[in-house]
């Protein structure tokens, strides 16, 4: 193997090996913003949502839904994110039962709070569904006031 | 008027005995005599040993199953009604049912039996149904009236009332209507608002001993997360009172204006309407006769007249309590039937919890994933009690044997 071309695999295995680590770094920075997300989404959810869904996110019989295993939470995130900001007036089916409490509009807590709360409960009660972003309930709540 | 509501003087007394689930007091056992029933709601008891149970949503098309109690064993002899509901009684040859919007009654026979499950009578039609406290509970008096609950559709009515000039959900809601018995298709106009600002009643019953209504309110809800300032979470876990009014015609319970407070005994302005947790209200507005802690929600009230139980419980109260979702984040309670003492058609004396372990263990119980909640209470013609459960749909039995 001559230098020159030692030089070439020296050069091309830097440059391989900066882009995977930089591309863990940002995957790693990724699951840490999530998991930061989560911890805020946790607060907001003891303070605004528990006295209804309850801490493990269960619901109350014929009243409150429950956040478990259900598309309401999983699907659609515009869908869910209006939920949030325009609250739920109407019986709402999940697997069978029937809830039938109003839930009101929780429009005054900011962006970041609705995309962090929505992010908690999307990855916890045994969800795994992916986060939301701050951007994504901006741009519903500007498309709503419309 | 005494009650005191330290939380241990209530559990269940004396030697306990555990039976189908249920912890009871010594001397009493408990029996499930029918199971997986869906929703059952209020139920009624006939002399010739048969209950009829109301469900809460129809099974299989039909919302009332008729039963022929036998010992321990409950066989289902008919289902009729098209209609789902709670509210159920029997009063001079009639069985009255009713739906959220709707009261009928059917003509029964010298044994108790509906002659016509398919035509009944419709005897009062149009009642606002907008599902949040849509149950309309019944009673009947012994001078041919009948009285339906007509639950406020809100918490606190702050939704309706944002200047706080007057609840204005209370020309048709909020309170008790008295109807006449037997005339057909009454609506608002032809029935009377008996009581008001009452939040939403679901047990209520004609006491013959002193001929008046009583009533069993759900208290509000949401006292610390609308009032963070003014109301710990613990305090909004015990408070308002769950409260036992006796009623007379014209009496305002005080809803949404007025809360009862089982801790200090007193009615208190709500926080809505200017009060802070120490303002007491106008004392325009009733007091209850008796209050129970926060959010238990009773759903089913009897007065026991039977000869079957110890002499204590003859005319008093039982009261089953569906069990509590709004005292999160602290431990669930209630799921249980409580017993309140009277004297002279008044309640005398400290309740305490006569049949408990409805919810399961401790865990399910604190978390309100109750596995049964109990409903409706009736009493039997050889003066057993029975109870529904509207989770799992389980009727008990409970007998004393001395």
């Amino acid at each position: 193997m001559n230098v020159k071309i030692a030089g070439v695999f020296l050069a091309s295995f830097i440059l391989l090996s900066g882009a995977l680590q930089a591309q863990t770094k940002k995957q790693a920075m990724r699951q840490s913003t999530v998991a930061t997300s989560v911890a805020r989404g946790k607060v907001v959810y003891i303070n605004v949502c528990l006295p209804c869904h309850m801490a493990d996110g269960g619901g109350v019989q014929n009243m409150n839904p429950p956040l478990v295993n259900t598309t309401y939470v999983f699907g659609d995130k515009a869908a869910l994110i209006k939920i949030v900001l325009h609250g739920f007036n109407e019986d709402v089916e999940i697997n069978g039962k029937t809830y039938s409490n109003t839930m009101s509009a929780h429009d005054d807590l900011s962006d970041r709070q609705i995309a962090d709360v929505l992010t908690y409960i999307r990855r916890s009660f045994g969800n795994k569904a992916n986060a939301v972003k701050a951007t994504e309930v901006t741009k519903v709540r500007a498309m709503s006031k419309k | 008027m005494s009650f005191k509501l330290a939380k241990n003087d209530n559990s269940v007394r004396g030697h306990k005995t555990v039976s189908a689930g249920l912890t009871l007091p010594e001397g009493f056992q408990a029996a499930i005599i029918a199971d997986n029933l869906g929703s059952a709601r209020h139920l009624v008891a006939t002399p010739q040993g048969d209950i009829y149970v109301h469900l809460a949503g129809t099974k299989n098309g039909k919302g009332i199953l008729e039963f022929h109690v036998d010992g321990d064993k409950a066989t289902l002899k008919s289902s009729f009604a098209n209609f789902g509901g709670t509210g159920i009684a029997i009063k001079d040859g009639y069985l009255y049912a009713s739906n959220s919007r709707e009261v009928y009654r059917y003509k029964l026979d010298d044994k108790n039996e509906v002659i016509n499950p398919d035509k009944p009578e419709r005897i009062v039609t149009g009642l606002l149904d907008r599902r949040t406290h849509a149950p309309k509970a019944i009673a009947l008096d012994n001078d041919g009236n009948l009285y339906v609950n007509i639950g406020a559709y809100s918490n606190i009515c702050s939704e309706y009332d944002p200047n706080k000039t007057g609840c204005p959900i209370l020309d048709s809601a909020g309170g008790i209507w008295q109807f006449k018995a037997d005339k057909l298709d009454q609506t608002y106009s032809d029935g009377v608002r008996y009581a008001t600002g009452l939040r939403n009643v679901v047990g209520l019953a004609w006491n013959q001993q002193d001929n008046q209504l009583f009533v069993m309110q759900h208290g509000r809800d949401e006292l610390h997360d609308l009032f963070p300032n003014l109301y710990t979470v613990h305090q909004s876990a015990e408070l308002p009172a769950e409260c036992m009014f006796a009623l007379k015609k014209g009496d305002n319970a005080g809803y949404p204006y007025v809360y009862y407070d089982w801790i200090q005994h007193k009615n208190m302005l709500g926080p809505e309407y200017g009060g802070d947790g120490k303002k007491p209200a106008d004392s325009k507005y009733i007091n209850p006769v008796a209050a129970y802690p926060g959010h238990y929600a009773p759903d089913g009230l009897l007065f026991y007249t039977g000869n079957q139980f110890p002499e204590k419980y003859k005319n008093g109260a039982f009261i089953a309590f569906h069990g509590s979702w709004n005292r999160a984040p602290e431990p669930q309670a209630g799921y249980c039937v409580v017993f309140q003492p009277f004297k002279d058609g008044k309640p005398d004396g400290n309740w305490e919890v006569f049949a408990d372990g409805f919810a399961g263990t401790e865990e399910q119980k604190a978390s309100g994933h109750a596995i049964h909640r109990p409903c409706g209470l009736a009493q039997g013609p050889d003066g057993s009690l029975y109870v529904t459960d509207d989770n799992k749909g389980t009727i008990y039995k409970i007998t004393y044997k001395k």
